[in-house]
């Protein structure tokens, strides 16, 4: 089944433009940036491609104190400086003191690993702009030991971005690009059946019909997402809650069970609760 | 051909570099995709556009450039299925609407002229009046203004052959010219964070400190700097009421994702034009006023100013003394704005109103040249190119 070629997996169901761009990436060996609403997948993707095509996952989380330096090494001063005030022989070789970043790891992995550089949006404005050279040419020099690190192959590089800063230029002319759009319903009832095989069909149409019409309900701040329709469906089952229980269409509506695992705050359930009051008075 | 293809891209107003074209042919020659426009579709576009904003307006390029290819991988009959017309668009309508079209002379009717127009109509059309294709105001089309309309080439369909992917223009919402959201507001604003160390010494400095004691021969020297905060300060002015009604919508999210994003941020209301007070309160515009000179006293020049108008008024409101529409004002709209421009060299004015309605717009010239041009749409890039202007 592996033939170095990404068409979603047993886990993942993935659309064939997204299929596309992963392996038009995985080919030229160039990083994917990957974009989307919350909850649509993003990481999965990166988890999944390795699964797929059987190779090593190396992850490095983004958070908005990280430096781009991280991801390729850090030279540790602090516990040098401790070893020679307590005589440490290691003291000596510099190289005890190289830390390895993420980057480096896959560089030096022997299989073409998958890199995931997860929400690089966080990271401050400069960051994209200081891997361009190491994505570029997958290769970096060591200053502290005079060495230049190069990829022994090149790593499939997934980048995920939540929107939040724009990513500059010259980074993102050296990456391809895809938006994972929300899913319709069609795609949606089969990432359902990936992750619920079991599942009965009635409560799965009566549970899709209920969460695309909550995300069509107009002023939500926080649109429910895949996973949280996933999250949801597990509840559902795990408390064997019936079908009927989700609708009754005598208009008595009520606000779905469980709801806590779609609506993530205050002012969402309210608005709910009212829209479902107007709606009962009209019924 | 794809040379041409690429320079309609560009001519679209697509970013596209040569390095990301030469991405393409690379990834073309090492068959990514097999021979299938749909696949091809999906391959340029993500070695291509790097911004959703900009799906829509490639899928636009893609779908006028490739029309004729695209009928020698399939031939779609100039044909559409009278049933399957009907169903999609009773679908559709509401009761009203079929009411509507029963008073057009029905169904029958109106699928007999549309077949007859399929018939006479050739290749790929958009807006207009009459023909089929999208963003027109006819009664065949997609993405159209009549009510009696029916649609083509849209989703809800997996008929996936008779409509092209990127007919379906599903990006239409994230082309930034089109969209306004909080979110997308919130990113705009940020681009005008400026961050400074500012306030007590509380972090501690890593590389100081290293540093310092490597100077010291290894004795310990504990280094501290202060926290790095966001420091821009922002006065916005918000024009209410009147004409301003229409657009409250998108003031209130501005307002909202300014309000998270800066940390100084100061906001007045005034109505029309600025004069010589401002309030803070909209339930109490008439007890409590603060007179504009304060504003000027209080805030440093090194606050930016954003103003927030659709500057459609009477040219007398901005020029004249006693032109307020409010109450009397001893000096003119402009000279106030004079004052508040002299005194906060970095300001936009940010106008609701479309663009195309500018020039025509007496007011909202004569505010423009007051500004020196720096006033903006209210979009998402009208924005972004109101906080570069602020920035420099």
């Amino acid at each position: 089944m592996n033939d170095g070629r990404f068409n979603g997996t047993d886990r993942y169901v993935a659309t064939g433009d997204l299929a596309i761009a992963v392996n038009a990436a995985a080919t030229l060996g160039r990083p994917l940036l990957v974009k989307g609403e919350p909850g649509t997948g993003k990481t999965m993707l990166a988890i999944e491609v390795a699964r797929a095509l059987d190779r090593p996952l190396i992850e490095w989380h983004i958070k908005s104190t990280t430096r781009a330096q991280q991801g390729l090494y850090e030279y540790d001063a602090v516990a040098r400086l401790r070893d020679s005030q307590l005589g440490d022989a290691r003291v000596h070789d510099i190289a005890n003191y190289i830390v390895r970043g993420k980057l480096w790891e896959a560089f030096a992995s022997d299989t073409q690993p998958v890199l995931l550089i997860d929400e690089i949006d966080k990271a401050d404005i400069e960051f994209p702009n200081d891997l361009l050279l190491e994505l570029d040419r997958m290769e970096f020099f060591v200053y502290e030991t005079k060495e230049t690190v190069r990829a022994r192959t090149r790593p499939v590089v997934i980048i995920t971005s939540n929107n939040e800063k724009e990513l500059p230029d010259a980074f993102l002319r050296r990456c391809f690009f895809h938006y994972i759009r929300f899913p319709d319903a069609d795609t949606m009832r089969e990432i359902v059946d990936v992750h619920h095989p079991k599942l009965k069909k009635h409560l799965l149409e009566r549970a899709l019909e209920v969460f695309f019409e909550m995300r069509e309900v107009p002023g939500l701040k926080k649109k429910p997402s895949t996973s949280e329709l996933l999250d949801w469906i597990k509840l559902l089952v795990a408390e064997d809650i019936p079908p009927e229980a989700l609708r009754s269409d005598d208009h008595k509506a009520i606000l779905p069970p469980l709801y806590g695992a779609l609506l993530k705050n205050e002012q969402d359930v309210h608005l709910f609760e009212q829209l479902l009051f107007l709606d009962r008075r009209r019924g | 051909m794809l040379v041409e293809f690429f320079l309609r891209l560009r001519d679209a107003g697509i970013p596209v570099s040569i390095t990301e074209y030469l991405a393409l042919l690379d990834a073309l020659d090492r068959d990514v995709c097999g021979p299938d426009v749909e696949d091809f579709y999906h391959l340029s576009r993500a070695a291509l556009v790097k911004d959703e904003r900009h799906f829509d307006r490639f899928d636009l390029v893609f779908g006028a450039h490739f029309k004729g290819v695209e009928a020698r991988f399939e031939r779609v009959a100039g044909e559409v299925p009278l049933e399957w017309l009907r169903k999609l668009a009773e679908k559709h309508l509401t009761e009203e609407e079929k009411a509507r079209v029963e008073s057009l002379g029905g169904w029958e009717k109106l699928m007999e002229t549309l077949r007859k127009r399929l018939e006479a109509q050739r290749g790929r059309h958009q807006g207009g009046s009459k023909w089929i294709g999208t963003a027109g105001t006819s009664p065949f089309g997609a993405y159209g203004y009549n009510p009696e309309g029916v649609r083509i080439g849209q989703d809800d369909s997996r008929h996936r052959h008779a409509v092209k992917v990127w007919d379906r223009r599903e990006y239409r919402d994230f082309d930034d010219t089109v969209e306004l959201g909080t979110r997308n507001l919130k990113v705009a604003l940020r681009r005008l964070r400026q961050f400074a160390r500012e306030g007590a010494e509380d972090e501690l400095d890593l590389d100081g400190t290293i540093r310092s004691t490597a100077r010291n021969a290894g004795l310990l020297d504990v280094r501290m700097v202060p926290e790095r905060r966001n420091v821009v300060k922002v006065l916005l002015f918000l024009d209410v009421g009147g004409s301003m009604n229409d657009h409250v919508r998108r003031c209130e999210a501005l307002f909202s994702a300014a309000r998270t994003e800066f940390r100084h941020l100061e906001h007045f209301y005034f109505h029309n034009c600025l004069y010589e007070s401002v309030w803070r309160d909209n339930r109490r515009r008439h007890a409590e006023r603060i007179p504009t000179t304060e504003v000027l006293r209080t805030y440093g020049t090194d606050h930016k100013v954003i103003f927030v108008g659709d500057a459609t008024m009477s040219p007398y409101e901005i020029a004249y003394p006693g032109g307020s529409v409010e109450h009397w004002n001893e000096e003119p709209g402009a000279v106030w704005m004079g004052r508040m421009l002299a005194r906060y060299p970095h300001a936009v004015w940010l106008n609701p109103e479309p663009v195309r309605r500018w020039e025509t717009t007496p007011s909202i010239d004569m505010l423009n040249k007051l500004m020196d041009g720096r006033m903006y749409p209210l979009t998402v890039a009208g924005i972004d190119r109101g906080v570069r202007e602020l920035q420099r």
